[in-house]
């Protein structure tokens, strides 16, 4: 069964039709991606998700409607959203200290974590002394550590330089085969759908529908050289195809 | 401070070579003369004005407070009270001062009002504009970890209202003394704005100028501590400044 389902999801602002007919699904324990160009509506279907929005169509969690829309998600914005007046420590720990967890256990709970995601030092420091990277890990960390059913991750590296953006990959890629989360991630970068996704939806301009699903069948762990890289090349080049010359005869009809 | 300097420096050479009389303009240095001179008086003076400052900025911060935390629940509130609040700022002090005195005495409790009254629209203005200023992911990541309105408020509003509420504070309390001295001048027992109306009446301008001194210093002493008070308030605002961090910054 599928953890998440969405089944002709649309929604608009006023007059502007952001998401024009949006069905797709995520298992247990899979990685998809969702890919599409700026502006198309990807960080609103997140809105719906987390209840910040409410829009049509139907949402299923493990088979039933998504109603309390606290108790699946761990969302990770698409800027990093860390309290600029929290230390990095205190900021990780925001969400178990929402769900009521104490400080005192929620630090033991995070503390271990720090190392693993690079951290390890800079539990005292404020986001403001982090480079892009370290801030983008700390919402990374904050996230994971709410241990929730499903984590939504909206454009977690889209504002790192490119240096940074692919080594951020290869850590989520790796720290991902550790942990087998569940996860749907929002992106504009090609490389990074195919380098972290068992599946992809492309996603077509606003009004938003989806345009095609991809499996992408490479090994893991990922590699970057010999056959597996070859594959990876050619999948790239056929999405970059599907997004930039749009056909919809092609795509997949949900009418 | 070499400005200051310099033009205290050009005053004293006026008033030294032009052959103005001291009473219509005395030298720097007389009214230092005098200040020094009636310095009992002026600290006694001083003191009730700083009371008054004081006190009626301590109300109008709470009142300002309560009211800012009430707007930002119930929205509508904010445009049904909004322009009474507008109109208050626009009343003026030298109307408004002799009949708050008529209404509430020569005491404690008409300057407290008025100081009040100049203070209150901009630090309820700042307090809400902070809580606006929230970044709108903050609060739809807080939502999605089930925070209520309440968690929401105190977890990210609160403190992201806090550059706003310090950029206020600075403001408000220089107008604070300008409204505690104006309600003395309106009619008071003691008090620097009541003591530089006795001074202009008995032709004494270095005492007026002395007092003017005396209310610029505290001017500044308040200023000085609400910098303070947001540095020790606001400890990430200067750990931003020197970073430590490795790898590219935004
Ligand atoms: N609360 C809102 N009210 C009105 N319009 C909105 C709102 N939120 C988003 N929109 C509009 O919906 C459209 C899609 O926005 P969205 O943020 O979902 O795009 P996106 O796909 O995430 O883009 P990007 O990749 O640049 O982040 C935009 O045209 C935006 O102006
Ligand atoms: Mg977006």
């Amino acid at each position: 069964m599928s953890r998440l389902e969405l089944r002709h999801v649309r929604k608009a602002f006023g007059g502007l039709d952001v998401l024009a007919d949006i069905s797709l699904s995520v298992g247990v324990g899979e990685f998809v991606s969702i890919l599409g160009p700026s502006g198309a509506g990807k960080s609103t279907l997140f809105q719906l998700l987390t209840g910040a929005e409410h829009g049509e169509g139907e949402m299923l969690f493990d088979g039933a409607p998504l109603d309390d829309h606290g108790r699946h998600f761990a969302f990770m914005p698409q800027r990093d959203a860390l309290m600029p007046w929290r230390r990095i420590l205190d900021n990780t720990t925001l969400g178990l200290e929402v769900q009521g967890i104490r400080r005192k256990a929620a630090r033991a709970r995070v503390a271990p974590l720090f190392a693993e995601f690079g951290l390890a030092g800079f539990e005292r420091h404020f986001p403001a002394q982090l480079s892009g990277g370290m801030r983008q890990r700390a919402a990374l960390l904050r996230t994971v550590v709410q241990e929730r059913d499903m984590l939504l991750l909206d454009e977690p590296f889209g504002a790192l330089d490119a240096l940074t953006r692919t080594a951020m990959q290869r850590w989520l890629e790796q720290m991902w085969r550790h942990h087998r989360w569940t996860a749907l991630l929002i992106t504009h970068d090609v490389r990074e759908a195919v380098f972290l996704s068992d599946r992809i939806y492309v996603l077509s301009a606003r009004p938003a529908r989806i345009v095609r699903e991809i499996k992408v069948p490479l090994p893991r762990p990922r590699s970057l050289g010999g056959d597996a890289a070859r594959q990876a090349s050619a999948l790239e080049a056929e999405i970059l195809d599907i997004i930039l010359n749009p056909n919809p005869s092609k795509g997949h009809d949900h009418d | 401070m070499i400005s200051v300097g310099l033009l205290l420096l050009a005053w004293e050479l006026y008033a030294t070579y032009s052959g103005i009389k001291p009473t219509i303009l005395p030298a720097p240095s007389r009214v230092f003369e005098q200040a020094m001179l009636n310095r009992e008086a002026l600290v006694d003076n001083a003191i009730p004005t700083i009371r008054a400052t004081l006190l009626g900025f301590a109300c109008s911060l709470s009142a300002a407070f309560a009211l800012s935390m009430l707007v930002d629940f119930f929205q509508p509130l904010r445009r049904a009270l909004f322009p009474v609040f507008i109109v208050s700022q626009t009343l003026p002090l030298v109307a408004i001062a002799p009949l708050v005195v008529l209404w509430f005495g020569f005491g404690l409790a008409p300057k407290i009002i008025l100081v009040a009254l100049v203070t209150f629209f901009p630090m309820l203005v700042a307090l809400v504009e902070g809580y606006e200023a929230t970044e709108a992911e903050i609060g739809q990541m807080l939502r999605a970890m089930g925070a209520g309105r309440w968690r929401i408020f105190m977890l990210a509003r609160l403190p992201s209202a806090l550059p706003y509420f310090f950029a206020g504070l600075r403001i408000s309390i220089t107008y604070a003394v300008v409204g505690a001295i104006f309600a003395e001048y309106a009619g008071a027992a003691k008090g620097l704005g009541i003591y530089m109306l006795n001074a202009k009446n008995n032709f004494r301008p270095d005492l007026v100028l002395a007092a003017v001194g005396v209310s610029a210093a505290l001017t500044l002493v308040l200023f000085g501590s609400t910098v303070l008070l947001q540095r020790l308030a606001m400890p990430w605002e200067r750990a931003g400044k020197e970073p430590v961090g490795m790898g590219s910054r935004r």
